[in-house]
């Protein structure tokens, strides 16, 4: 039982946050809002060089075959730099789908893994049947992918929604050519879902810890009363409960990591998004209100967490499906689990 | 990273699981805050002891088995599960016991430690009196140089299991010159001694779970103080956040809860989201807080210290048993009123927020030790 990031993982997590923190992430954040992508770009070709979108595609498709714990450091430090682009989709769903989907037909992952893996394709989905089939910057990508049931195609890129959030450009999609049909289409897309799922819950948890730490600096600096307003108990015990849901929602994150490929994934990821999406909320409220108004302009950087935090929050499935897939697994007779451990 | 558990630990928790199935008393034992059940808990004490269950992480010549905080946690998880009776003992063994191991003479350990193993002393604590709740510095009574040892006098309250207990541990001013956390000696007394008055308090449950003190030039002699005179603060707080102790509340005791919880919903059938939800919600935060504790014992067994860290957990459990109870009382409806197991558990629920430093003291600890906020004046 060792239950802690390791000092590689510490690592990887300090080159990510490091290669945003010197590429002026926040304004290639509102330049890709701006139909200026090119900055944004940038930044996921250096994501891509650190490795990111490979984590979880096997050597067979050209990928770096880590683990999913992996993929999720770095997903916290993209949630907390509040990066654009489809890289939930790129680097976690499209993956997760098509070598699902190899067990039984492997010439879509041939296609099209390699070239994510190396960050040279681009890739966004759509997942039909829960709610409008939308995908985000599906204009900026290489490959649409929709899910229908046991379907899934290419996608035809539509007209333009607006988000909460700028950065998340939404499009509507419709199917255009068949890619794979039949019952292990269905399993595939359970599992993109869950991967998304699970990378959006890290990157709401990397969201959350940004938050906090811009109120933090906030209130040891902004002063009335003739006193910082860090020193007032009422923001004080705001703050504190902030760190407590943030602290508690990580081990959540980790554990779902190391029960992906067992009958718990969507009990575990759920119980993950949940706390996670919680605990960003929370962070979110939170720092708008110990900002106070400069908090509430689109001007100050602190929008573009806001903003994201809010659509992250429900963009995954909502919080009564993911409270629902928890509660059918707990009415469910519990598996005897051999190995015994503690998962 | 991994939450997998080796052979020895495995055949550890087994031999405890066991164990429990062949000796947990079917019915319960009556209330431990009445006479007779208070007698019943010492003799369950004595029980555990037989086979050194009952402090498995203290040292074998002192009635324990050496065993890993890991193995402490997951004999946690197995005693709650069990549904086994609550630790009359739990003062003594989380509270002062971590004390003395650090600071106690060999002589100290070896007459108070196995006594306090098998459940034939069992300790009260004596910590806050009437000006000296969460500002606990705010000690008055006092422990007067005499001959051989020292005299204490003045009131103590709201001291746990001190109705029936046989001795107690606190803080005593020592140096009447000094100040808020100077001048202050730890030490121990017979609740029983010449010139103590011990006033039991009924509690919201009706029964006495605590009690006042009254101390009048009682008698302590010289080996009943732990480490040096005066030193007292320094002392009781070295191990105050200690990883046994009431900070690292056993995730075990939540976990049984939740699935408490999950069954009483199961049999209710369709209940509505709304129950759903606040169910739900509980095992997320029970498997929150007992994730979270793996992480600890992990960075405990790299020889981290367990710090501030532990307000947080403090706060969390606290609210997270409320929650539970509070799902409970709404999942039985009108049924809710009727003295049960969940009615108690409620009860015993609502003093966890205030009890080992008010949740308020805890978020300012995590506002200025963790987040570094300014310490400020407005207090």
């Amino acid at each position: 039982m060792k239950f802690a990031l390791s000092p590689e993982h510490l690592d990887f997590g300090a080159s990510i946050r490091k290669l945003f923190e010197s590429g002026s992430t926040a304004a290639a954040v509102r330049a890709w809002s701006a139909e200026d992508p090119a900055p944004g770009r940038t930044l996921i070709e250096q994501l891509a060089a650190a490795g990111a979108f490979g984590l979880t595609i096997t050597e067979e498709f050209g990928g770096l075959d880590a683990e999913p714990l992996d993929q999720l450091v770095a997903f916290v430090e993209i949630g907390r730099a509040a990066a654009p682009g489809p890289l939930v989709e790129s680097a976690a769903v499209v993956p997760a789908l098509l070598q699902s989907l190899a067990n039984t037909d492997s010439a879509p992952a041939r296609r099209w893994l390699p070239g994510i893996s190396e960050g040279t394709l681009s890739a966004t989905v759509a997942f039909t049947g829960r709610g409008r089939a939308v995908a985000v910057d599906a204009d900026r990508v290489d490959l649409v992918l929709v899910l229908d049931g046991d379907r899934v195609s290419t996608g035809r890129v539509g007209e333009a929604v607006r988000s909460v959030d700028p950065a998340r450009r939404l499009f509507v999609v419709e199917a255009d050519e068949l890619v794979a049909e039949g019952p292990p289409v269905a399993a595939a897309a359970a599992a993109g879902f869950d991967a998304g799922v699970l990378a959006n819950a890290a990157q709401l948890l990397g969201a959350g810890k940004a938050l906090l730490d811009a109120s933090t600096d906030y209130v040891k600096q902004r002063k009335q009363f003739g006193r910082p307003i860090g020193e007032f108990q009422a923001l004080k015990q705001k703050l504190a409960d902030v760190f407590i849901g943030l602290d508690l929602a990580e081990p959540l994150l980790y554990r779902a990591a190391l029960t992906t490929a067992t009958p718990n994934r969507a009990r575990d990821t759920s119980a993950a998004a949940v706390a996670c999406a919680d605990a960003a909320y929370r962070a979110a409220r939170s720092a708008l209100q110990v900002h106070g108004a400069i908090g509430y302009t689109a001007e100050y950087d602190l929008s573009l967490w806001l903003t994201r935090v809010t659509a992250l929050r429900t963009a995954w499935g909502t919080p009564d499906l993911h409270r629902g897939r928890v509660a059918e697994a707990l009415r469910a007779p519990a598996a005897d689990d051999p190995s015994g451990a503690l998962t | 990273m991994d939450l997998d558990l080796d052979e020895n630990t495995r055949e550890f928790q087994r031999e405890v699981r066991e164990f429990l199935a062949a000796n947990v008393p079917p019915e319960p034992l009556p209330s431990m805050d009445t006479e007779a059940g208070f007698e019943a808990h010492r003799a369950w004490e004595n029980t555990l002891a037989d086979t050194r269950l009952s402090v498995v992480s203290w040292p074998r010549e002192f009635g324990g088995r050496d065993a890993s905080l890991l193995e402490w946690v997951l004999f946690e998880q197995e005693y709650y599960a069990a549904g086994a009776p609550g630790r009359v003992s739990q003062n003594g063994i989380f509270l002062l016991a971590p004390t003395l191991f650090e600071h106690g003479t060999p002589e100290q350990l070896e007459r108070i430690m196995p006594r306090m193993a098998r459940g034939d002393d069992i300790w009260a604590q004596a910590w806050s009196e009437p000006e000296a709740g969460s500002d606990l510095a705010g000690i008055r009574s006092t422990a007067k140089r005499t001959d051989g040892g020292w005299l204490l006098s003045g009131q103590k309250t709201w001291s746990s299991r001190a109705a029936f207990a046989d001795r107690a541990f606190g803080l005593f001013r020592s140096d009447p010159a000094a100040e808020r956390h100077r001048g202050l000696t730890y030490l121990m007394f017979p609740l029983t001694a010449e010139g103590v008055t011990v006033r039991p308090i009924p509690q919201l449950d009706g029964e006495p779970g605590f009690a006042e003190i009254f101390l009048d030039d009682v008698f302590v002699p010289d080996n009943d103080v732990i480490g040096a005179p005066n030193e007292g603060w320094r002392v009781a707080m070295s191990t105050s956040s200690n990883e046994r102790g009431l900070s690292l509340r056993s995730p075990g005791r939540f976990s049984a809860t939740a699935q408490r919880l999950i069954e009483l919903w199961t049999e209710r059938g369709d209940t509505g989201t709304a129950a759903r939800d606040a169910v739900v919600d509980a095992w997320i935060g029970s498997e929150a807080y007992r994730l979270h504790t793996f992480g600890t014992v992990t960075r405990l067994n790299e020889g981290g210290k367990l710090g501030a860290e532990s307000s947080i957990t403090k706060v969390f459990w606290s609210e997270l048993d409320i929650s539970m109870h509070e799902t409970a009382l709404d999942l039985l409806g009108a049924e809710a009123e009727q003295e049960s197991r969940w009615t108690g558990g409620y009860l015993f629920s609502l003093s966890g927020p205030i009890y080992a430093g008010t949740n308020e003291i805890q978020r300012n600890i995590i506002a200025e030790r963790l987040l570094g906020l300014p310490r400020g004046s407005s207090r």
